[in-house]
């Protein structure tokens, strides 16, 4: 369903931490939108504003099952980012959301898992969440 | 909203609004609004700077056109589309008309939400979820 990496210090252990997704958007609209669409399902969802909150948030620690990444952001773009998580070891599932079809190619080349077409929907992204399970939707 | 919006995207943001959280589709429209309106603000200065930087201005009309796109606002979104080839032209004068349009379809939209929400509000929580038709 989702990469596991070699050990480093961005691998969850995904026998016992909540499914957690990071929504990348500078669109707080859409952010409010995606974060109500995960949360629904029982999944954490922390949000950042443009791709170099992200890139903080994996430096001082934090790491997740799912990266949802926007493209064009403000400070740093998602493409930047996603070069940036690659080279600092983040081996988690990176998945564009973007509506700038033409630019597709580009981004994933930048290290993406997959590239989806805005809008987001759960079916978009099924494969790279937990199948919900009766007792919890986040934790097999 | 007979060509005002885009029912599949209005719809993914109504089966969003549930017992938790039953003003979702309020807020987020309110949102909208109110992000839009420093949009229209910023992109009304940058029309009348000289010469018109048109980065900026396809800058702000991506997150307009983003945004309006996300809560199903076809039209608004549409007239933003041919706004940013305006801009890719830098024809200045197609952006100021397009721009208009862009307005006009946007205020439209505006009423048509808020009739919609009044009688959302006078109806009940029982009814919140249907459209007027």
């Amino acid at each position: 369903m989702y990469q596991n990496g070699s050990s480093s210090s961005y691998e969850i252990n995904t026998e016992t931490t909540p499914f957690r997704v990071l929504v990348v958007d500078d669109d707080r609209i859409l952010r409010k939108m995606h974060k109500m669409m995960l949360t629904r399902l029982g999944i954490e969802v922390e949000v950042a504003v443009n791709g170099k909150e992200a890139v903080d948030l994996h430096l001082a620690g934090a790491s997740f099952h799912l990266v949802l990444m926007d493209l064009q952001m403000p400070v740093m773009d998602g493409s930047q980012a996603t070069k940036e998580l690659r080279g600092m070891g983040v081996t988690s599932p990176i998945v564009g959301v973007t509506a700038a079809c033409a630019e597709k190619a580009a981004f994933l080349a930048s290290g993406l898992t997959d590239c989806v077409s805005k809008p987001l929907t759960i079916s978009k992204i099924a494969n790279y969440l937990p199948a919900p399970s009766p007792n919890n939707h986040a934790n097999n | 909203f007979q060509g005002y919006l885009d029912h599949e995207q209005f719809n993914q943001l109504e089966e969003l609004q549930d017992d938790a959280n039953p003003n979702f589709v309020e807020e987020v429209v309110t949102l909208y609004y109110r992000d839009s309106a420093r949009l229209v603000h910023s992109i009304e200065q940058a029309l009348e700077k000289s010469p018109i930087d048109f980065n900026k201005l396809d800058s702000y009309m991506h997150q307009f056109r983003g945004s309006s796109s996300s809560i199903g606002a076809k039209k608004v979104k549409a007239e933003c589309s041919l706004f940013r080839e305006y801009c890719r032209a830098g024809n200045g004068e197609g952006c100021m008309r397009t721009f208009q349009q862009v307005k006009k379809e946007y205020t439209a939209l505006r009423k048509k939400l808020e009739t919609f929400f009044q009688l959302a509000r006078q109806a009940g929580p029982v009814d919140r979820a249907r459209r007027p038709k």
